[in-house]
């Protein structure tokens, strides 16, 4: 059975016997810097296709099919004429924070990688405060949002920043409760710990009705802070023609573009390692026999599984719904989402001490 | 109601115009002076209530300009046709996109396109050229060697 | 204008929306003062796409000025030639065949809903949701299908001409038309599950780019735009031209005066269409397409002006005569300019968001508004 821990483990002890210790652990940095830009590249090439194919097949059309075996090449393609174009910059522009914002939103992105379980034992870094560290680090993705915006010296730019940023802020509240209530119920802000206290059963069966509210926020919350429809106000392109990248081009947008992806695929990795599960198969109770065979499901399909089918929903609701409008979106925040998911925290709070999960 | 019936009836009311015969609709002739009450008039007579301005457009007659107005009352259903003769010089006649607010881009087409001034716009600009555009191109005399191909 | 590039001195941000964005289809151009979000005004600046059609048809004879007007209002073109050729015979008081007319309306109608289709998925795309766009253009496609048999183009037709229609039907034409109507049928139910029911798409609409009856009055507007205010317009019912008297079918007014209401006018209108097509379909009477005319028409001196209702309201074609073979001053009253002079009055203190959907359901179309 294929399995990601084992090739690691495999590695690490082929570098140990190898090479001196401190060099083992340079040759392990370097190994996953690599591998992260490596993942980076192809998970934003394979959302991109994956995004014009569910929009294509919703659309009743067929998406790209020319570039490759069913149009698979078609965004290393489109890649390529972005990297090849020119990256101008406007006269009026800060040149230095224009330049600048682009690698903000990409870096703050790559970082949230580092705590994200892709398999049983297959994660950069463990750390005890990984639930909290993303949530904080997913903030910065803002400040070169704004950057943008305010360096790019258009008014449209600054519309769109400034919703965006306002946006993000508010919705930061609601994501950060819906996680949470899974915090209370395992008793850990440890991504590992989240993990494994959902051996029996994921949380999002477990959990009862509350943590299915918790959940439903928590897609809301991903998708208005990834800046996708219903809740693109921030590059509403019939409103604000491209919003905060109005002024980018060639490469410097590639970036915007592919951090926007990488944005959705965390905040989907998040969403499936806390509510549903993460790595961990499907498993009831004390059916011994039935757990067994959903083991032999390598670990690293259900967490790709499991990720994209919360893509998948969010692809869905781009594709199906109209923009809300800047004061709706807000009010949706601050009067519905934010005072649901503090009663709803109490709720499962309540539920965690009584012990009425199961 | 008829084109007799309001023929008769604005001739009650507001004595001393000319009618044309023999058109579809009433339509009467009027110089610009007294027009705005004349206007004002059908816009408010409870008997007429001319409320819907429907087409405004200006003709240039070479010796003369007259503006025309196609009103309409939503309540009773009649139309009536008012022309207006201005002077070839100075064309000018007092704006009533007051009374009536869709005139006041028709209004400012017809001081685009044939030069007509209406007295008391709010806002006269050109509405389709250049702020900076030389000439009134619906007029008869209008010249532009460039764009205009003579067979 | 170079301070209109800036910031007044309230604070408020000046902002071109246009001639080059993406929901003002076309070259429209808006310099809108923005307090926020919060729109403060609206100002239409025109021309961009001006081509002087009045001008032109000046020197254009009476079989050709209705040529050019199919680039006025492009998605109503059939509905814009009817008008010039309703005028010309008007002046030429010419009868016209009995198959020429049912042609004629069974033509206009579906213009109306092929018309009405693109402003619905256009719509839908301002306010952010793409898909619609596909679906009714899936629908629409049928249409122009029919309409490349039978006229030869897709968009600018040409084929109503004074005295009648240019040729004949293509045998195919009811066939297809019938196809289409069992089709669309279903395909409405869609749209209104789609767009009409959802609660973000009603939340966008519902009291926003308010209008009352009497100010939609005075400012001419009309056509759906007018009807959702309550304004009974329709130039079908108030001054039927061809088969219309004759035709049962219901004039469609909302009373709420919103963006909602407009929308719901539009989407009842399409009914209304296909209901009419119904009425006619089956019973296109045999015998000429085309009244025997001259081969150059001349009208009688005197003033010519027909009005008939095109999917954006009503377009007035006013013709001045001398007595020559072309005519002496043309004047075309577009429903998109009068709309469009409500703009500021139904933009204004709504949200920037706000100002696209009251644009979607004025449905404007620019070469319409600049001719």
């Amino acid at each position: 059975m294929f399995s990601l821990e084992k090739l690691v483990s495999i590695i690490q002890a082929w570098l140990q016997s190898t090479l001196r210790d401190p060099w083992a652990y340079v040759v392990v940095c370097v190994m996953v810097g690599v591998a992260a830009i490596a993942l980076f590249a192809i998970l934003g090439l394979m959302l991109v296709y994956m995004e014009r194919k569910v929009a294509a097949h919703m659309q009743i059309r067929l998406g790209p099919n020319r570039v490759g075996p069913m149009g698979l090449f078609q965004t290393t393609a489109d890649t390529l004429k972005l990297v090849m174009k020119e990256g101008l910059t406007p006269d009026g522009a800060d040149k230095f924070l224009f330049n600048l914002a682009p690698f903000m939103v990409m870096i703050a992105a790559m970082l949230i990688l580092a705590p994200i379980a892709f398999a049983k034992n297959f994660q950069i870094w463990d750390i005890s405060i990984g639930v909290l560290y993303v949530a904080a680090v997913s903030s910065v993705a803002v400040i070169g949002i704004l950057m943008a915006g305010w360096s790019s010296n258009n008014k449209y730019s600054l519309l769109g920043a400034m919703r965006s940023a306002a946006q993000i802020v508010s919705y930061e509240l609601s994501a950060g409760l819906s996680i949470l209530a899974i915090v209370i119920l395992s008793g850990s802000l440890k991504i590992s710990d989240i993990i494994n206290s959902q051996a029996d059963g994921w949380w999002i069966i477990k959990g009862h009705i509350p943590v299915i509210i918790a959940f439903i926020v928590f897609i809301i919350a991903v998708t208005a802070e990834t800046n996708r429809a219903p809740f693109d106000l921030a590059e509403a392109e019939s409103e604000l023609t491209a919003g905060f990248h109005t002024e980018y081009s060639g490469m410097k947008f590639a970036l915007f573009f592919l951090a926007e992806y990488i944005n959705i695929f965390i905040g989907c990795a998040i969403g499936a390692t806390i509510f549903l599960g993460g790595w961990m198969p499907f498993h009831i109770g004390n059916w011994e026999a039935f757990n067994h065979v959903m083991d032999f499901i390598p670990s690293s399909l259900w967490f790709i599984g499991k990720t994209v089918f919360l893509i998948f929903l969010i692809m869905w609701f781009r594709w199906t719904f109209p923009r809300l409008r800047v004061d709706q979106l807000l009010n949706l925040e601050w009067k519905y989402l934010l005072p649901i998911s503090m009663v709803n925290l109490l709720v499962v709070t309540l539920m965690a001490i009584m012990g009425w999960h199961l | 109601m008829t084109n007799e019936e309001l023929k008769l009836k604005i001739e009650e009311l507001l004595p001393g115009f000319a009618f044309e015969e023999g058109t579809e609709w009433l339509t009467l002739n009027m110089e610009a002076e007294g027009f705005k009450p004349f206007a004002l008039q059908l816009r408010n007579n409870e008997s007429l209530k001319f409320d819907y301005l429907f087409c405004l457009t200006a003709v240039d007659w070479k010796t003369h300009f007259s503006v025309v107005y196609h009103l309409t009352s939503t309540d009773i259903r009649h139309t009536l046709v008012v022309k207006v003769k201005l002077d070839k010089n100075d064309p000018a006649v007092e704006t009533v996109c007051d009374i009536w607010r869709t005139a006041e881009f028709h209004e400012r087409e017809a001081y685009d396109l044939m030069g007509i001034s209406f007295t008391g716009h709010p806002d006269l600009r050109r509405l389709f050229l250049e702020d900076d555009h030389v000439g009134f191109p619906l007029r008869k005399d209008y010249e532009d060697p460039i764009n205009m191909i003579k067979l | 204008m170079l301070e209109e590039l800036g910031t007044n001195d309230q604070g408020d941000m000046i902002i071109n929306v246009g001639p080059q964005h993406p929901s003002t289809h076309g070259v429209l151009h808006l310099v809108i003062t923005l307090h926020g979000e919060t729109v403060k005004k609206v100002e239409p600046h025109l021309g961009y796409i001006h081509r002087s059609i009045e001008k032109m048809s000046e020197s254009l004879s009476y079989r050709q000025f209705s040529y050019v007007t199919s680039r006025m209002d492009y998605l109503s073109s059939h509905i814009n030639n009817h008008a010039c050729a309703l005028a010309v015979e008007k002046g030429l008081q010419l009868e016209i065949p009995g198959r020429a007319q049912y042609i004629r309306v069974i033509l206009d109608e579906l213009t109306r809903i092929a018309s009405h289709q693109l402003w619905w998925g256009a719509l839908a795309m301002d306010l952010g949701a793409f898909t619609p766009f596909f679906y009714s253009f899936r629908e629409r496609e049928m249409i122009n299908e029919v309409m490349e048999e039978t006229c030869g183009a897709r968009l600018t037709m040409n084929y109503i001409v004074p005295g009648g229609v240019m040729f004949d039907l293509h045998p195919d034409f009811q066939k297809k038309v019938k196809i289409f109507l069992a089709e669309f049928k279903s395909k409405i139910h869609e749209y209104n599950e789609l767009v009409t029911g959802n609660i973000i798409f009603q939340n966008r609409t519902k009291g926003v780019g308010y209008i009352s009856k009497e100010n939609a009055i005075s400012y001419g507007m009309t056509g759906p735009s007018g009807r959702g205010s309550g304004f009974k317009c329709d130039v079908r019912k108030l001054h039927p031209y061809e088969l219309y008297d004759q035709l049962k079918f219901e004039e469609i007014t909302e009373e709420g005066g919103d963006a909602f209401a407009r929308y719901m006018v539009r989407i009842r209108e399409m009914e209304q269409s296909m209901n009419i097509i119904e009425q006619l379909i089956d019973n296109i009477p045999e015998g000429d397409f085309q009244a025997k005319t001259k081969a150059v028409l001349k009208l009688p001196k005197g003033d010519f002006y027909s009005r008939v209702e095109t999917a954006r309201g009503e377009l007035g074609v006013y013709i001045v005569s001398e007595g020559g073979t072309t005519p002496y001053r043309i004047k075309y009253r577009s429903p998109g300019f009068s709309n469009l002079s409500a703009l500021n009055d139904l933009a204004v203190g709504g949200k920037l968001g706000d100002l696209m959907a009251t644009m979607g359901t004025l449905d404007l179309v620019i070469p319409d508004i600049d001719r």
